[in-house]
């Protein structure tokens, strides 16, 4: 009898990892096929622009205080560190180079992705998904507006035009907070601080900062739009989703963030 | 919200974020100082030329004058040919020396111009005969070690010839470390 209990327990289990693996794995094509379908009707949001300013609005310049403030901070809190390893090895000149490599080619991309999934990604699930509860998006369809091209797209343009914009702000504010806190705090010589810096960062590594930033822009954007389009119309549903668009953006900027940087570096 | 005050911010996160593109791009990457203006091409060759990469700079007098272009392996000489490009603001006699400096004790590897005495200026695809190839460090340092070994094993047989056994040389030698041959 017991033996027939533990095959029970065994297969039950077996059931479960399987339907888990299914049901991520359709959640992986339901993404992707949102994905294909908001270009597809892109087209059509781009002749009606104001809906993507709107939404830049809401993603892009209420975003804007968390960015430039932790852009900030982080910054400072780069020069003190690397200062007070770099001065061990008496070359503190160079930490205009380290705070200006780590902000264009790391921590601007991924901190500005994370702090915008948080902010600007959480509003558009918790917004698409009480659409989506409270049948606005049904009532669309039943007048003939199709939601992808009228609700979806524009978030999405918005978010991919938005990100690379706060990235290039993050970094330079970075730039600003650390030359703050090595110069005027520190007392690291303003001219070497700014010709090191000049002659060690690449204009490739600043479109590459780009590249990153768009990557992040159309991951974190698409993520948000689809657990929100996808999450069950309940409360609870709606909670849940916005949690995962949290989580999965951020595993997912990582995770890219290692891709995109090993071609960077060995191209 | 009006959509005249949406289109404002709108604009101003724009502006803002292209005016840190540019900062980024001119102040904290070197997109205006790797950009030479008018530049004419010389080629050296160097035996060896040890770690200098293209785009490294090409200094005289500590000052900037132009970059590497390209390093190619010349297979008749087995020399290594390297084409510089120098501001056409600053020309240098034919027999300018070209050497490959490091900066600093591990820094990057450039190429120090120092100019000569002659009357004719160097032009467009001209070659600089005079060069010195780059120092590397580990064959230094086994020199070092060579000539360090040999001087103790100078010493030791002298020691025995004298047959003095003085301890305290004898201390020095392996206080500063006995080379591993």
């Amino acid at each position: 009898m017991s033996k027939i209990n533990l095959v029970n327990k065994l297969l039950s289990g077996l059931h479960m990892t399987g339907h888990r693996v299914i049901e991520q794995i359709w959640r992986l094509g339901a993404g992707a096929r949102l994905f294909f379908l908001t270009l597809t009707y892109s087209a059509e949001s781009f002749r009606r622009p104001h809906l993507i300013v709107r939404e830049m609005y809401f993603t892009g310049v209420m975003s804007l205080i968390i960015i430039l403030v932790s852009a900030f901070f982080v910054g400072m809190v780069l020069a003190l560190q690397g200062y007070n390893t770099l001065q061990k090895y008496g070359s503190s000149e160079s930490i205009g180079v380290l705070v200006a490599l780590a902000l264009i080619r790391e921590l601007g991309p991924v901190v500005t992705a994370l702090l915008f999934a948080g902010r600007a990604g959480t509003a558009i699930t918790a917004e698409i998904g009480l659409m989506k509860a409270t049948e606005q998006l049904s009532a669309m369809e039943m007048m003939a507006v199709n939601p992808i091209s009228r609700v979806i797209a524009p978030r999405f343009w918005a978010g991919v035009f938005s990100m690379p914009i706060l990235v290039c702000l993050f970094s330079m504010v970075g730039v600003l907070g650390g030359h703050l806190v090595a110069v005027a705090q520190i007392g690291v010589d303003v001219g070497a601080f700014w010709s090191q810096m000049q002659a060690n960062v690449e204009f490739a590594d600043v479109t590459d900062m780009l590249i990153k930033s768009f990557v992040f822009g159309v991951a974190c954007t698409i993520i948000a739009l689809f657990e929100g389009y996808d999450a069950p119309p309940t409360a609870e549903g709606v909670s849940h989703a916005t949690t995962r668009t949290v989580v999965t953006s951020a595993l997912a900027v990582l995770g890219l963030d290692f891709i995109l940087t090993s071609f960077m570096i060995v191209a | 919200m009006s959509r005249t005050t949406i289109d404002l911010w709108v604009g101003v996160l724009v502006v803002l974020g292209i005016a840190a593109f540019f900062g980024l791009a001119m102040k904290v990457g070197n997109l205006t100082t790797s950009s030479l203006g008018e530049t004419y091409s010389v080629t050296a060759e160097f035996e060896n030329i040890g770690g200098l990469k293209p785009r490294a700079p090409v200094k005289s007098a500590g000052v900037v004058v132009g970059r590497v272009d390209s390093i190619t392996f010349n297979s008749k000489n087995y020399a290594a040919e390297v084409t510089i490009k120098i501001d056409q603001r600053y020309p240098f006699p034919t027999d300018t020396f070209a050497n490959i400096y490091t900066a600093g004790l591990l820094g990057e590897q450039y190429i120090g111009l120092e100019a000569g005495g002659d009357d004719v200026d160097l032009k467009n695809g001209d070659k600089i005969a005079k060069t010195q190839d780059a120092i590397v460090l580990e064959k230094m340092i086994s020199q070092f070690l060579f000539s360090k070994a040999s001087e103790t094993e100078d010493k030791n047989s002298k020691n025995e010839k004298d047959a003095v056994s003085d301890s305290g040389e004898n201390a020095k030698s392996t206080e500063l470390g006995d080379p591993p041959f």
